[in-house]
C-alpha cells in the first residue's frame, strides 16, 4: 500500500527513494538510544557491573554458593535503610548488612548441625524482614521498587563513579588472585598444602559477593543482581569443560544480554533490568536446549556406528 | 619410649614426620586422636592403617595443619607444620570422595596446581612448571590425556592425575588418602611401583589405607591407631595377629576357619587371613586341585579360641 502511494506521488523514482527512507529510518532509529543521557549512562552502568558479576558467578556456581548471592542480596536492605536514617552513603550500609549476614551464616553453622542452605533461608529472609519493617517506620523517599529492582535510567554520574571503582577492585582482585580462589573451591586441602589461607578465601569470596552486589544495586536491586551472580556463570558450565574459556563465555554473556537488555527495552517501554535477566535466562534455555540435542545426537550417532561396524562385511561388499 | 628417644638421636637428620604425643580435640568436644607419638624416617613408605573414625583422617588434617593441635606437635622435616608448608613440602593426594570431579578443569590444569607454590603470586606458568607437569604426567603414565575433563577419567586414571599433582609439587612430604580405593589392579600396582622408586628417591610418603592385604607388600612400617597408637614400627613387626585383632576386633565381623577344614593330618599350622573388605574366598590344598574353604561366621566379640584356628576377620 505504502509503495503504490509513493508511487503515485513522485512515479517511477519513488522505489529507490522508499528504500532510502526505510534505512535511514531504520538506522535513525537504531542509534536512537544513544541519543539520551540517561541511556549512554544505563548502558555504561550495566557494561561496568556486568563484566565483575560473571567473573564471580564463574566462581559462586562452581562453589555451590549461588543462594549465597541470593541471601546476601535480600539482606542488604535493613542496611541501606539504616545507612539512610543515619544519613551516611547507601553502599556502606549495604555493605555492612551484606557482610552481617555472611558472619551469622558462618558463626551459626559453625556452631550448629543446621545444613548451610537452611541457615541462609532463616538469616536472610530475617534480615529482609528486619529492612522491610524499617523501611515502613521510617519516612524516606527512597523507592523500594528501585532497592528491589533498580533503576537505570536514573542512574547519577556519582553512582556510575561509585559502581565503576567497586567493579574495578573486584575485578582486579579476580584477575591477580583468581587462580588462588580457584583452587580453593576446587580442593581446599590442596589450597592449604600450597599455602593459601582457607579462610581468608572464605570470608574474602563473602566479601567480594558483597561489594559486587552494592555496586549492581543502583543498576539491577537487589533482586536481579542475584540474577547476574548466577545465570552467565551457569550457562558457560553448560558449555565447557575448561575453567579459562567459562570465565570469557560468562563475560561474554552478561555483557550482551545487559548491553541488548537495555537496548531492548527502550523499544519494548520494558523494565531494563528485568529484560536483561529475561534476555539471560532465554540464553540459558537456548544452550540447554542445544546441549540436550547435542547429545542426544552423539548417542544416536555411537549407536549407529556400533550397527554399522557390525554390518560392514555386508553393506560395504557392491 | 626410650627406644624411640634413642633412635631419634641416632638420626634426627633422617626424620620426615616426626609425631610427638599429639592429641586432637575438635571444638564440639570430641577427641578424635589422644597422645600418638611416632617418627617416621625419609626414604620410607608407610602405612596408616585403622577403621573408620579411628582418627586417620585426623591424624593427616593435623599432619597437614588443618586442624590445631590441642597437645602435642608434629614436625615435618625437622620444621614446623607452618614452615613446612611455607616451603612447599607437604603434597596431599586427596580421597576420590573428596573431589568435585564435574568441576571444569582439565587434567593438565590440575596437575599445574601442583606448581602453584613455585610460581609468583600472579600464579603465571613459566616454561620450567610447564615442563615439571609433563614430566610428572609421563611419570604416572598420563600424557595422552593431558586434555580431558577429570570427570571423563576412569577411578584409576583419576588417582594417577593426583599423584601426578603430588609429583609436579615436587615435595619431600607426600601423604595419600585412600589411594587404592575404586582402582583397578593394574593401577594399584603401578602406583605402587611409583610410590616405591619415590621412597628410593628419599621421599616420606604416608598412606592411608584400608587395603590391610596390600601394606605388607609395599609399606615398610605401619602405624595402626584406634584413637590412640596402637603398634608403630617396621610393618613385619606390627601386622601380627594380636595387633590386627586389637586395631578391627570387636567392631567388624569375623570368620573363623576351624583347622579341621584344613587338613586331615595333625598338622597344628594356620592360616590368618586379616581383611576389611567383603568376605573374602578362600582356596587351600594341592596346586591345581585347590578346594574352597567355607569360614564360620563369629560374633564380633568372640575371642579367637585357640591357635589351630584360622581366622578371617572382615
Amino acid at each position: 500500500m505504502l509503495l503504490e502511494n509513493s508511487a503515485d506521488k513522485h512515479g517511477g523514482i519513488s522505489v529507490f527513494d522508499l528504500n532510502l527512507l526505510l534505512s535511514s529510518i531504520t538506522i535513525d532509529s537504531l542509534i536512537q538510544p544513544f541519543s539520551f543521557d540517561f541511556m549512554l549512562q544505563a548502558f555504561a552502568v550495566v557494561l561496568v557491573i556486568s563484566l565483575p558479576m560473571a567473573l564471580l558467578s564463574c566462581y559462586i556456581v562452581l562453589k555451590g554458593w549461588s543462594l549465597m548471592g541470593d541471601a546476601i542480596a535480600h539482606a542488604v536492605l535493613p542496611g541501606i535503610v539504616l545507612a539512610y536514617m543515619l544519613a551516611i552513603p547507601l553502599s556502606i550500609g549495604a555493605f555492612a548488612a551484606g557482610l552481617c549476614c555472611a558472619m551469622t551464616t558462618g558463626f551459626i553453622k559453625e556452631n550448629s548441625r543446621l545444613r548451610e542452605d537452611t541457615i541462609m533461608g532463616i538469616v536472610f529472609s530475617g534480615m529482609f524482614a528486619i529492612g522491610i519493617i524499617l523501611f515502613h517506620q521510617s519516612n524516606t523517599d527512597l523507592h523500594l521498587t528501585h532497592l528491589l529492582l533498580g533503576d537505570v535510567l536514573g542512574i547519577k554520574t556519582e553512582d556510575l563513579i561509585e559502581t565503576g571503582l567497586l567493579s574495578i577492585f573486584v575485578l582486579a582482585i579476580l584477575l591477580v588472585r583468581g587462580r588462588d580462589l580457584m583452587l580453593f573451591i576446587f580442593d581446599p586441602q590442596q589450597a592449604q598444602v600450597t599455602g593459601i589461607s582457607v579462610k581468608f578465601w572464605h570470608y574474602g569470596i563473602q566479601i567480594l559477593l558483597a561489594l559486587t552486589i552494592v555496586a549492581a544495586l543502583q543498576a539491577v536491586g537487589m533482586i536481579l543482581s542475584v540474577a547476574l551472580l548466577i545465570i552467565p556463570g551457569a550457562c558457560a558450565l553448560l558449555v565447557t569443560k575448561q575453567f579459562s574459556k567459562m570465565k570469557i563465555i560468562a563475560s561474554a554473556i552478561a555483557m550482551s544480554c545487559s548491553f541488548f537488555g537495555v537496548y531492548l527495552s527502550f523499544y519494548l517501554d520494558s523494565a531494563p533490568a528485568a529484560t536483561i535477566v529475561l534476555l539471560m535466562a532465554a540464553v540459558f534455555c537456548v544452550l540447554f536446549s542445544f546441549k540436550l540435542y547435542a547429545e542426544r545426537q552423539l548417542v544416536r550417532r555411537k549407536i549407529k556406528k556400533k550397527h554399522s561396524v557390525e554390518e560392514l562385511p555386508y553393506a560395504s561388499n557392491p | 619410649m626410650k627406644n624411640r628417644q634413642q633412635s631419634a638421636l641416632d638420626n634426627s637428620q633422617n626424620i620426615g614426620i616426626s609425631v610427638d604425643n599429639l592429641s586432637v580435640v575438635y571444638k564440639n568436644g570430641h577427641q578424635a586422636i589422644r597422645n600418638i607419638s611416632f617418627d617416621i624416617p625419609v626414604g620410607s613408605i608407610t602405612a596408616l592403617v585403622g577403621i573408620n573414625g579411628s582418627g586417620k583422617s585426623t591424624l593427616f588434617k593435623a599432619i597437614m595443619g588443618f586442624v590445631p593441635c590441642y597437645q602435642g606437635s608434629v614436625s615435618l622435616l625437622g620444621l614446623s607444620v607452618k614452615q613446612a608448608l611455607k616451603s612447599h613440602q607437604v603434597a596431599y593426594v586427596p580421597q576420590s570422595e573428596d573431589v568435585d570431579w564435574n568441576f571444569p578443569v582439565l587434567v593438565e590444569d590440575v596437575v599445574m596446581m601442583g606448581r602453584f607454590g613455585h610460581m609468583n603470586f600472579l600464579r603465571i606458568p613459566k616454561s620450567a612448571d610447564h615442563q615439571a607437569v609433563d614430566l610428572a604426567l609421563s611419570r604416572v603414565n598420563m600424557q595422552s590425556f593431558k586434555h580431558r575433563q577429570i570427570g571423563e577419567l576412569s577411578g584409576g586414571q583419576r588417582k594417577r592425575v593426583f599423584l601426578a599433582r603430588a609429583l609436579a609439587q615436587q615435595s619431600q612430604i607426600i601423604l595419600l588418602d585412600e589411594p587404592f580405593t575404586g582402582v583397578d589392579v593394574t593401577t594399584e600396582e603401578h602406583i605402587i611401583r611409583l610410590l616405591k622408586d619415590l621412597a628410593s628417591e628419599g621421599k616420606v610418603i604416608l598412606v592411608s589405607t584400608h587395603n590391610l592385604g596390600s601394606v605388607p607388600e609395599f609399606c615398610d612400617h605401619a602405624i595402626l591407631i584406634n584413637k590412640e597408637l596402637l603398634a608403630y614400627g617396621k610393618t613385619s613387626k606390627v601386622f601380627t595377629t594380636q595387633n590386627l585383632q586389637k586395631a578391627f576386633g570387636g567392631v567388624l565381623r569375623r570368620f573363623v576357619l576351624s583347622a579341621e577344614n584344613l587338613h586331615d593330618d595333625v598338622d597344628s599350622r594356620a592360616v590368618t587371613v586379616i581383611t576389611d573388605d567383603e568376605r573374602p574366598v578362600v582356596l587351600y590344598g594341592e596346586k591345581g586341585s585347590e578346594k574352597l574353604i567355607e569360614s564360620q561366621r563369629y560374633q564380633s566379640n568372640t575371642p579367637v579360641s585357640s591357635k589351630n584356628t584360622a581366622t578371617i576377620q572382615e
